[in-house]
């Protein structure tokens, strides 16, 4: 079964077509990279397979909604129960710990306090952060931060993770520490969608899509 | 595929919601809210500095009574003084429901330290003849010395109301005061009479010796009369038809207590000014709290984005900013509160008044506030709810 389904996409800012005609399909339990250089749409197609924009034209179905026809908050319930996101810049608040960083990513879904804070420690614990979840953000390195952000995204167990950039700001080490992660959860059952302009992060995926000048370009297999 | 509905956020995660942002930082909070709290302040201490003297008041008037009523002789229709029968007092008296009636008579004479001081030095008080049983009717005490009695009715000598004797500069009796063409004997000095000021600037000397050294003719110029609660309308209306019964329309009947009952009254009404001064402090209060939260939507852009990422709706993220503004400002009306209280309580202590915040005010002041908030929190709430989510993803 797909889990997303892209078909004859356009999005235009004014006169700049950001993509044209765009088709892209991912199943569920893919393990799918997006490459291409800045400029080139990969961000507006992120934007759009999550939801948080809508397409000029053509149709997006995210675990078989189209959401075209979705009102405003029936998307923020889809990306709730469907979506988890990861940043480059990891946006963790600094002032909270890593237990409570992850738990605030669940808000949303309805579990009361108490609920949140256990899955968010388990969360943690599936990324390997079992032992940090007192610490706050400026006590972690770089990696373990992307690894917090990770767990809040998966914490709610979405069938969808996307990524942008994961690894953009990290070193090649810490890098690799969040790409294998990527693999253990994807092993698991996650579908992941990693946007990078990095190649070797590109052909650590199984399924490579190639975006120029708007339009998918090619796909490697 | 089930029917996508966005969770409810339960009350207690949107408290902590509201409040993040206050926690985030505290010293902006503070000074956010301080125009709130002045503007509170003010309106709580101005209604509780009235509420407190108006208390003040009513007790004195729930100590004293309300059931003294006092006849005096009004104009006639010629325009000269009418006068009222000698026996005035003893006539109230037999009206049913009356327990006390007495009368006072003005002489016309000053009273002066001594003889060297001209007669038209008055200093403002009445020399007047008064009925033994004056005290008792108004439930007057002697502060020094004694009361008039059977004996020393008819003798020269004289009992000072509290502002009489403070105005002649005397503390005590057994000195001598020069009344009319002769010495009289200070042998009482009586307490404050709040029901009756009129006596507490007055001289008073038995009806006996008025008439035998002071050529006064024997009739009172006012008659006191209290009778029980209930009775007190009823005797009213017979009142002036009993000490003047050819023109009862000449004779004019007053209940001291009104003026008391006014007075509180007048004390409890707050100065427009001052709350006027409070109400323009909460507006500019209110500014700073929408201010506040316009600049706190614009920096937190980036976390609006990333929980519309994480599946807050709109409404959410609005209810988020309102809540914020209304805590805001809810701290600032609580912590107004507090300080108008205090500053009551200051202002009661050092003015000897019972301390009291009605309650109501502060109801009211709270209930402000969180009208204020709402209102102040509108528009920012407004438009963090319309950051579009994809501002989480954008690198700037």
């Amino acid at each position: 079964m797909n889990i997303l389904e892209i078909r004859g996409v356009s999005k235009s800012y004014g006169k700049v077509m950001a993509l044209r005609d765009v088709d892209l399909v991912i199943r569920r339990g893919e393990m799918v990279s997006v490459v291409g250089p800045s400029g080139s749409g990969k961000s507006t197609l992120l934007q759009i397979a999550g939801t948080l924009d809508r397409p000029t034209a053509g149709t997006v179905r995210v675990a078989g909604h189209d959401v075209s026809r979705l009102s405003d908050s029936q998307l923020s319930a889809l990306r709730a129960r469907y979506i988890g996101f990861v940043f480059q810049q990891f946006h963790l608040s600094p002032g909270a710990s890593a237990l409570d960083n992850v738990a605030e990513g669940l808000l949303y879904t309805g579990l009361s306090r108490r609920q949140r804070r256990a899955r968010a420690a388990a969360a943690l614990e599936r990324v390997g952060l079992g032992h940090r979840l007192g610490h706050r953000p400026h006590q972690l390195s770089g990696g373990q931060m992307q690894r917090v952000a990770v767990a809040r995204a998966v914490a709610g167990e979405p069938p969808l993770l996307l990524a942008d950039e994961p690894t953009g700001n990290l070193d090649s080490e810490a890098g690799a520490e969040v790409m294998a992660l990527f693999r253990r959860l994807n092993a698991a059952g996650i579908t992941i969608v990693i946007i990078t302009h990095d190649t070797e992060v590109a052909m650590a995926c199984p399924r490579r899509v190639r975006v120029r000048d708007g339009l998918v370009r090619s796909e490697i297999s | 595929m089930t029917a996508l509905r966005p969770a409810r956020l339960r009350p207690s995660d949107l408290a902590r919601l509201g409040t993040s942002g206050l926690r985030a930082r505290p010293m902006r909070a503070i000074l956010a809210a301080l125009g709130i709290s002045i503007g509170i302040a003010t309106m709580v201490t101005v209604v509780g500095i009235s509420a407190s003297s108006q208390e003040q008041l009513l007790r004195q008037l729930d100590a004293l009574g309300t059931n003294l009523l006092r006849v005096q002789p009004g104009d006639s229709l010629f325009g000269d003084r009418v006068r009222l029968p000698k026996s005035a007092a003893d006539m109230v008296r037999r009206i049913d429901g009356v327990t006390h009636a007495s009368q006072t008579g003005e002489t016309g004479v000053t009273v002066r330290r001594n003889d060297l001081i001209p007669s038209g030095v008055s200093l403002g008080i009445t020399v007047q003849a008064a009925s033994l049983d004056l005290l008792d009717t108004l439930d007057g005490r002697v502060r020094a010395g004694t009361w008039l009695n059977a004996a020393t009715e008819r003798q020269p000598v004289v009992v000072l109301g509290a502002v009489a004797a403070e105005r002649l500069g005397l503390t005590g009796p057994d000195v001598q005061v020069w009344m009319g063409d002769r010495w009289f004997t200070v042998i009482g000095v009586l307490d404050r009479m709040p029901l009756a000021e009129e006596i507490e600037r007055s001289a008073l000397v038995g009806f006996p010796a008025a008439k035998d050294f002071l050529n006064h003719d024997g009739h009172p110029t006012t008659v006191y009369e209290r009778s029980a609660d209930e009775a007190v309308e009823g005797v009213r209306a017979v009142l002036a038809r009993t000490v003047s019964p050819e023109n009862p329309n000449e004779a004019k009947v007053s209940r001291p207590s009104d003026a008391l009952k006014a007075k509180a009254a007048a004390a409890g009404a707050f100065t427009g000014l001052m709350l006027g001064l409070g109400a323009v402090a909460l507006f500019v209060g209110a500014v700073g709290v929408a201010n506040t939260m316009v600049v706190a939507v614009l920096e937190r852009r980036r976390e609006i984005g990333l929980r519309r990422s994480f599946g807050a709706t709109r409404g959410q993220v609005r209810a988020q900013f309102l809540v914020e503004a209304v805590l805001l400002s809810a701290f600032g009306g609580g912590a107004g509160v507090l300080l108008g209280a205090l500053a009551t309580m200051g202002y009661a202590r050092i003015n000897g008044l019972p301390a009291v915040v009605p309650v109501w005010a502060l109801g009211g002041a709270l209930a402000t506030t969180i009208l204020i908030g709402a209102l102040a929190g509108l528009y920012p709430a407004l438009r963090a709810a319309r950051v579009p989510p994809t501002v989480a993803l954008s690198g700037q």
